[in-house]
């Protein structure tokens, strides 16, 4: 039972206070029935409608876990049944009887709006009575046991104008605070705005309550609903329901009701089939059935999708063109897309497509009616055998939505929060962009979707001045999503959206206008329809190819790992390479025979660093491994993994960096393990083998091109001396000077023909130039 | 005939008069924010305390090279909808009685969709416009 004045209620306590209030209302509608029928017991009309009320207060108790109603109601059922059957006669004693329960049933509905408990004796005597051949029993008169009723009803254009009021009252305040910012503000006129707001705040929220709501009101009855349709035909169906939480004008959500109903009905009767016939079909046998509601722009959108045989257009058009409502010619000359809207064709009777669990006497032109009436539209993408999804668009009468305002070229525009996923920066972790053929697409951590500029879809000359990343505001369109690119995100505003005139609506791209707090009017973008203007496709099989297609051009970024080094930059290393991160004391390190070794798990692992350890007690270090080789690299501090871009700028001189990558907007040097490695792992055979210095590598050339073939012949080669060490051999470039006279040069030229006298060696001539390097090393007897 | 009052105003460098039953008020335009992809006529949204009406470009309307540096517009409700339509001066309101067009002139561009007769002014032909067929409208643009 529901407490009075508990307002923070669930979905079911609402469905109580409609099933209490709707109760109420027929019983109020009943009462001269009531009176009717007990003059005339043999009037079916009266014995109709007083079926249908214990019966739909019947099937309600059952749902809402009433067992006393649902008894009373029950029981009442039976006798009036059996009259509408013929098999009794409405005497005095019955209609007397079928009256007290109906009474009763007032009464207990009473009690539990008023949260009272209500004896249940006599109800036994009340059901008895009911039985053939059972006393007269004499009607109480009726108690004034009615609670006073806590709800009112109101005509919805008051409700409309109250909506209407408050928009505007909205509107005023924000007008008022923007014009008293222009100035100084006094504290105190602040304090008093402050307290306005406010109050509107709550105002606009409680108005809006009284018009909207959640559309779970419509979708709670709909599992067990659809479980007991399956079940009767033999099926099985997965019922999956999203978006219960979405709002909707009351007014709709009564209209929906019938159509929803009638819908999710057809799609088990005839959209998925028997499991026998699925299993054949390649499915699995438990048919899927979804139906979710979303806000788009200034619509909900309910959509019903299920996973059966999908609509047979070529016998829908047969069996139209077989009742002679219209000509074959006719129907033939239709659009796919029109001959499936044949569906909602008045001419095909309940009897031909609908059976005795959907036909309920609604055809589908029903429904379509309802939706047209609330100014809705229906949206229909059939795949025959795959399924059938029915998506209804329902208009927001009123619409006070949440909305991100974005910034494109030196326009700001709002976006419905309901159909944002979620922004990034384009220079975010995970994020790519890329083209595909033409197209540009964007890659948000794994996930591939089209991207759309906002400024070029809208035509708008780009900023000049605005420099940094764009914003990718991923947006969800129907089918699909996608990621609209803009060049700014401002801020989260609460916008009373208004129609816009039919000059704007025509563009396709807006849902409407509203006025902000800035006092400059701002257009409310409809996701749907940029992704339709851009020219985005998300039908369902455009959207597998599309999948497809893009599989191919994925490229992986690289793992990596961020951190700040000794000497304070920010680095970062490929993940592969790292082994695990230790934090480790500075006793462990040593400084021994020129290099920094260290202590650890009872060996010595040479350590690396760039900057100084200044006095560190404790100091983490980045354990690298390369097959049998370690190292280990002193940092500051590891910060996070990261993804690294494909593309890396790579070192001018090789080093430690082994080049430069965009991470998160940040230019990030990437250290060059092999470079770790090279300098630091102790090995015995390298450490004697003939020191071959560089000379004048001015552009690179040597150290990227020649000092590979150097190492590989066995030398070990430098740009520069260490102080005291003497080079075995001297590479250099033209006639740059050698810097050591020590050694023996080689010299390198530019052109293939020497000239007379001229022992260098052309610089592409490989077996040469080591034929050169080993008599130079050589002639000095070796070192 | 009875006479009706006529705003006098000048659009595109013509005086037309206007039925003052198609204007609610005369207003001076602030900024206005572009609709981009609209139609050429439709210069863009502006407010008006707490309404928000579309501007439209009279000159672009009426088929010319619409670049009106007019601030002054003539608000008028259409379909429920409010629109400002720019023009370059307001002379003056009077009452006038409505003659159609003699025959044999031929209007050109949108004027002659947008006519419905002339008035005289001491002697001087003035075309009477009528508003709504200048406001661009979906079923124009398609």
């Amino acid at each position: 039972m529901v407490a009075p004045g508990n307002f923070h209620r669930g979905p079911m306590d609402d469905l109580l206070q409609d099933f209490i209030a709707e109760t109420r209302e027929t019983l109020e509608a009943l009462s001269g029935e009531i009176v009717a029928w007990e003059s005339q017991p043999d009037d079916r009309a009266r014995l109709d409608a007083i079926f249908r009320f214990v019966h739909t207060v019947k099937g309600s108790c059952g749902f809402l876990d009433l067992p006393r109603l649902e008894r009373l109601a029950h029981a009442a059922e039976d006798v009036l049944a059996q009259v509408r059957d013929g098999a009794r006669v409405p005497d005095r004693a019955l209609v007397n009887a079928v009256l007290a329960v109906v009474d009763r049933i007032g009464e207990i509905v009473e009690a539990i709006d008023a949260g009272a408990a209500l004896d249940d004796s006599g109800e036994e005597l009340l059901i008895a009575a009911l039985a053939e051949g059972s006393e007269e029993i004499v009607l109480p008169s009726p108690v004034a046991q009615r609670a006073p009723s806590r709800s009112v009803r109101l005509g919805v254009d008051l409700l409309d104008r109250m909506m209407s009021g408050m928009s505007e009252m909205v509107l005023a305040r924000n007008e008022l605070a923007r014009r008293l910012r222009v100035g100084e503000i006094d504290p105190a006129v602040e304090a008093a705005l402050e307290r306005l707001s406010l109050t509107v705040g709550e105002m606009r929220d409680t108005v809006t309550r009284t018009r909207m709501q959640k559309i779970d009101a419509l979708f709670s009855p709909l599992p067990r609903m659809v479980r007991d349709t399956a079940a009767g035909l033999g099926k099985s169906v997965a019922l999956q329901i999203e978006g219960s939480d979405v709002e909707l004008d009351r007014e709709m959500i009564e209209v929906m009701r019938d159509p929803l109903v009638h819908i999710i009905r057809n799609a088990i009767d005839h959209g998925i089939e028997a499991p026998a016939e699925r299993r054949a079909a390649g499915k699995r046998e438990v048919g899927r059935l979804c139906v979710s509601a979303r806000q788009s722009g200034n619509q909900i959108i309910i959509e019903i999708a299920d996973d059966g045989r999908g609509v047979d257009v070529a016998r829908l058009v047969q069996k139209l063109a077989a009742s002679g409502i219209r000509s074959e010619r006719d129907l033939h000359a239709l659009s796919d897309a029109a001959k499936l809207e044949l569906m909602f064709h008045p001419g095909l009777s309940s009897k031909d497509i609908v059976s005795e669990v959907s036909g309920r006497g609604v055809g589908m032109d029903v429904v379509k009616a309802s939706i047209d009436q609330i100014g809705g539209r229906v949206e229909l993408d059939n795949v025959p055998g795959k399924g059938l999804r029915i998506a209804i668009h329902v208009p927001l009468t009123l619409s006070i939505i949440s909305a991100i305002i974005v910034g494109a070229g030196q326009q700001r525009f709002a976006i419905p929060r309901q159909s944002i996923e979620e922004i990034v920066s384009e220079r975010g972790e995970a994020i790519r962009i890329d083209q595909l053929g033409g197209t540009p697409i964007a890659t948000v951590r794994e996930r591939r979707m089209p991207l759309l500029d906002l400024g070029h879809l809208l035509e708008l000359c780009p900023d000049r001045e605005r420099h940094g990343p764009r914003m990718l505001v991923i947006v969800g369109a129907g089918a699909g999503s996608y990621a609209l690119a803009v060049d700014e995100v401002h801020d989260n505003e609460e916008l009373v959206i208004k129609p816009a005139s039919p000059a704007v609506m025509a563009t396709g791209i807006y849902a409407g206008q509203t006025l902000p707090d800035s006092g400059l009017p701002m257009l409310l973008l409809d996701s749907a329809g940029m992704a339709r203007v851009g020219g985005l496709d998300f039908s369902r099989d455009l959207s597998a190819a599309f999948g497809d297609v893009i599989e191919e051009a994925a490229v992986p970024g690289l793992p990596a790992l961020l951190f700040d080094d000794l000497d304070g930059v920010r680095r970062a290393v490929p993940l592969a390479a790292v082994d695990r991160v230790e934090k480790v004391s500075a006793a462990q390190v040593h400084l021994a025979a020129g290099s920094h070794r260290l202590a650890i798990d009872g060996r010595i692992v040479p350590l690396a660093m760039q900057g100084a350890l200044d006095g560190r007690e404790r100091l983490s270090v980045l354990r690298l491994k390369d097959e049998d080789a370690e190292v280990a690299y002193a940092i500051d501090e590891a910060i996070e993994i990261v993804t690294l871009p494909a593309e890396i700028a790579p070192a001018r001189a090789p080093g430690a960096a082994m080049g430069v990558a965009l991470v998160e907007g940040e230019q990030i040097e990437v250290l060059d393990v092999l470079w770790v490695f090279d300098m630091h792992v102790d090995r015995v055979a390298a450490e004697d083998a003939p020191l071959c210095l560089l000379a004048g590598d001015k552009d690179g050339w040597l150290a990227t091109f020649v000092r590979p073939l150097l190492e590989t012949a066995g030398y070990r080669v430098a740009a520069s001396l260490a102080p005291g060490e003497i080079p075995a051999v001297v590479l250099a470039a033209d006639a740059a000077d050698p810097g050591t006279p020590a050694a023996p040069v080689v010299r390198l030229r530019r052109k293939r023909q020497a000239e007379p006298g001229d022992d260098s060696v052309y610089r592409y001539d490989r077996a040469g130039l080591l034929f050169a390097l080993e008599a130079r090393v050589g002639a000095r007897g070796g070192c | 005939m009875a006479e009706q009052l006529y705003l006098i105003a000048e659009v595109a460098g013509r005086t037309v008069a206007i039925d003052s039953d198609q204007v609610e008020s005369v207003v001076d335009i602030g900024e206005v924010t572009a609709v981009p992809r609209a139609a050429r006529a439709v210069r863009g949204l502006a407010a008006l305390r707490s309404r928000v009406v579309t501007v439209v470009d009279t000159e672009a309307a009426l088929g010319m090279n619409g670049c009106t540096l007019a601030r002054r517009a003539v608000i008028t409700a259409i379909d429920g909808h409010h629109y400002a339509m720019l023009v370059d001066t307001l002379e003056d309101v009077e009452p006038f009685e409505l003659r159609p067009l003699a025959g044999g002139i031929a209007l050109e561009g949108n004027w002659r969709n947008a006519a419905r007769g002339l008035v005289e002014r001491d002697g001087e032909p003035i075309l009477v416009v009528d508003l709504a067929a200048l406001v661009p409208a979906s079923a124009l643009l398609s």
